[in-house]
């Protein structure tokens, strides 16, 4: 067949998943299995639209090392140390009892035993970019056996490096070539790497990030969070090591840097994207001419492989004292062969542990695998769901989003007064804020505040518009918090939103898109100035501050008034938005009504004074 | 003790631009160098009662003046909210809460009605002392020695020379005034 241009390959890639995820989401099966059939039907054994998928899953893998940047930046160091226990008990047992338990199996049926081990260490690996996946689509990565599977998944990206760093060993004794030993020079350069990765995102990632933030050109940022990315996995693939920990540890030390969800948001359609054509290259990968040869023996592996997982996932969530209703997902989501084993037997083949046929029948194992897992979720959440204990299953501290009740859009002159309050009250407020200038000098102060568009949709939701209470709308744009109040009220009905309005005109506005409480930047600020005044003038403090209230009253009760025929009146509507003067002369009218009332009271107060009208009031 | 005594004079008055009576007391006392005149409203217009530093000034002195017009058979309601937020547990009563015992307390009040009405069959049925049993039960709950009140009668009634004695009277009161109990 002819070689097709890339935007012709692209254009099929993309077709297929339009057409394929939707169906496949609609009928329960979530995103993965969508495009792991897209790629059966456009691969070389159906419809042969690409005759090649080795070049797109290497491309593609690249979707995992974001995915694990991603997930990198969810993680910062402490909670990373916090999690050592279910990655060292729950991942290291997974990982070496799986290994033990397929090498004796592969031994029983009378394969070499290097091409056991090397076999049963691919085989033990669980797809990092199916399960995460399934559990993000699915919103549970925070409970407990989400936060368990994601604990054996980072076991296992760790692992795969000695494993790699083992497979040419066994090769080369195998072949008996004179083993060069370990190669201490390979283990310094890592080391080295790691130490460097980790000193440049500790000092000086942050000012860079803030220099290119300061541009304000979206793009740029956009490529330079790329970049970083793919810098950090080639200096990483340079040296050996796995190009997804390289990207994993990176997002780790900025996990805690301000520019968390503008970096998390930015990567994530390429992180989509590419995750998509990766299982779609997954699909296309699975030689149908050897499954059709021996049926029984492939599906017999790929059956045999999952349950053997199975079964020790089961027995090891078990001892580590998982919940019977968390138990059935933790045990399916890690079931299937991955990623990394494509990429270890990729090794062994080249180093010639394995031979072409075995490495076949092994990589369409896993593909096959990979297939059963949405699959069993589909059975997983209609039949098993039902019988379990549907108690809510808590989410643990160390996974939890950032819970914060209130979320501040803006932290300028404004916002900070809010954010500070909240803050001095002991409630935590995740901030929105535009200028990177200001997050510099906040940070010192130490509040928790992020880099980014507060009107942009998926920032708010990365910044957990969804669990939020409250959201404090206080950006220095007129317009913008406007477009920001249409498109909360749209997307997260259930916040609260309070904003700062600039005069009576855009409270109107805000109020007219569905503000539940705002107030005026500048008429606290001026009332109180005002009160100021008149003391200066020689009135008491106490009969100041009761004019003051009496003046506010009287002006929120005049807004109200006015509320009500701008949104009767089409005509009032236009005047009050196009006319400042005539609201002014409007509202000097309402406060002069007023001031003949004020002196109404200031009446009946003298009564009270000189007269015995009430008992016992005296002078 | 050869210290001078040291004052404090709590007032409030809820129009006090307008005020008779209370202005021209508070007049004759405000500037006696052994007087820490403390008007509430004008400290705490917005009823936000610095509970620390007024325990301090009560700490220091040794005569309590609490100064205001009658209201309702009450002081104004900022005093009610000055006791809640200041004479506190652990401060003016129960456990450790001795700082005001010993110290000499004084109210001076201003009414608007005679005297001939604080009886059965006056307007106000009961006597001056009875009606404000709720102040001098306070001042004895927390330790301190209730002096006999000095009550301006009949304000609505009075001349300027009435008021003018009395406001010479008070500031008398003060200048002279010597703590009852010498420890």
């Amino acid at each position: 067949m002819e070689e097709h241009s890339l935007l012709f390959n692209i254009f099929i890639y993309l077709l297929a998943s339009v057409i394929a995820v939707p169906i496949s989401k609609r009928l329960g099966f979530g995103s993965v299995l969508g495009y792991l059939l897209a790629g059966v039907v456009i691969g070389p054994w159906v419809l042969g639209f690409i005759q090649d998928p080795k070049d797109i899953l290497h491309i593609s893998e690249f979707g995992v090392v974001l995915l694990l940047f991603a997930i990198g930046l969810e993680l910062n160091p402490a909670r990373l140390l916090e999690m050592r226990k279910p990655i060292l008990g729950l991942g290291g047992g997974q990982v070496v009892i799986t290994t033990l338990v397929l090498t004796g199996i592969g031994l029983f049926y009378g394969l070499d035993s290097s091409v056991a081990v090397v076999a049963a260490m691919g085989l033990s690996l669980s797809s990092t970019a199916m399960a995460l996946q399934m559990l993000t689509e699915k919103n549970l990565l925070s409970t407990p056996a989400g936060h368990s599977g994601f604990s054996v998944l980072l076991f296992q990206d760790i692992a795969v490096i000695p494993m790699l760093a083992v497979i040419p060993l066994l090769g080369t004794s195998m072949t008996g070539d004179a083993a060069s030993g370990f190669d201490w020079m390979v283990l310094l350069q890592a080391i080295g790497v790691i130490l460097l990765v980790v000193v440049g995102g500790k000092f000086v990632l942050r000012p860079v990030l803030r220099i290119i933030a300061a541009t304000g050109l979206r793009e740029v940022f956009t490529a330079f969070t790329l970049l970083l990315v793919i810098g950090t996995s080639l200096l990483m693939d340079m040296v050996g090591l796995s190009m997804a920990l390289g990207a994993f540890l990176a997002g780790v030390l900025l996990a805690e840097s301000e520019y968390r969800h503008a970096l998390e948001t930015d990567i994530e359609p390429f992180k989509g994207l590419l995750l998509g054509l990766f299982f779609v290259a997954v699909g296309m990968s699975i030689d149908f001419g050897i499954l059709l040869r021996d049926p029984l023996l492939i599906i017999g592996l790929a059956l045999g492989l999952v349950v053997t997982k199975m079964f020790i996932l089961f027995t090891i969530g078990k001892i580590y004292g998982l919940p019977m209703s968390q138990l059935p997902l933790f045990t399916l989501v890690l079931s299937q062969g991955g990623e990394f084993a494509f990429v270890l037997f990729g090794v062994a083949k080249t180093t010639g542990i394995f031979h072409a046929e075995i490495y076949d029948i092994l990589i369409v194992t896993v593909a096959l695998s990979m297939i059963t897992t949405p699959l069993l979720m589909v059975l997983h959440d209609k039949l098993l769901l039902p019988r379990l204990d549907r108690t809510p299953a808590a989410p643990m501290d160390e996974m939890e989003d950032e819970g914060h009740p209130v979320i501040i859009a803006g932290f300028g002159r404004f916002g900070q007064i809010v954010g500070r309050l909240l803050h001095a009250n002991g409630i935590d407020a995740t901030v929105l804020e535009h200028d990177p200038n200001h997050i510099e000098t906040l940070r010192q102060f130490g509040f928790k505040v992020f880099y980014g568009d507060a009107s942009r949709l998926d920032l708010l939701r990365a910044a957990g518009a969804e669990r939020a209470k409250v959201l404090v709308v206080a950006i220095d744009d007129r317009e913008g918090a406007l477009r920001l109040v249409e498109s909360v009220r749209e997307n997260f009905p259930n916040l609260q939103i309070i904003a700062r309005a600039w005069d009576v005109g855009h409270v109107f506005q805000l109020l007219e898109k569905g503000v539940h409480a705002y107030e005026r930047e500048s008429f606290e600020g001026g009332l109180r100035l005002g009160e100021e005044a008149l003391k200066q003038l020689g009135f008491s403090a106490w009969r100041a501050k009761q004019a003051a209230h009496r003046f506010r009253t009287h002006n929120e009760e005049t807004i109200d008034e006015l509320y009500q025929h701008y949104h009767e009146d089409f005509a009032v509507r236009v005047r009050i938005s196009t006319d400042a003067r005539e609201r002014l002369r409007e509202t000097m009218q309402s406060d002069e009504d007023h001031l003949a009332q004020q002196s109404d009271y200031d009446w009946r107060q003298t009564s009270i004074d000189v007269s015995t009208s009430s008992p016992d009031k005296s002078d | 003790m050869s210290k001078d005594p040291n004052i404090v004079v709590y007032f409030a008055h809820l129009n006090i631009e307008r005020s008779m009576i209370n202005r021209a007391l508070g007049d004759a006392v405000r500037d006696l160098p052994q007087v820490n005149f403390r008007d509430l409203h004008e400290l705490y217009p917005n009823f936000f009662i610095d509970t620390a530093a007024e325990q301090t000034v009560l700490r220091h002195a040794d005569l309590i003046v609490f100064q205001h017009p009658i209201y309702w058979y009450a002081a104004p309601a900022i005093f009610k909210h000055f006791q809640d937020t200041v004479l506190l547990n652990g401060f003016a009563y129960g456990p450790g809460g001795n700082a005001l015992h010993n110290k000499d307390f004084l109210l001076v009040a201003s009414t608007g009605a005679p005297l001939e009405e604080y009886q059965p069959s006056g307007m106000h049925h009961y006597s001056f002392d009875q009606l404000i049993r709720p102040i001098e039960q306070t001042v004895r709950f927390c330790g301190m020695n209730y002096l006999p009140p000095l009550v301006l009668h009949g304000g609505n009634n009075l001349s300027q020379d009435d008021i003018n004695a009395h406001a010479a009277q008070y500031q008398h009161l003060l200048a002279e005034y010597k703590p009852t109990d010498v420890s």
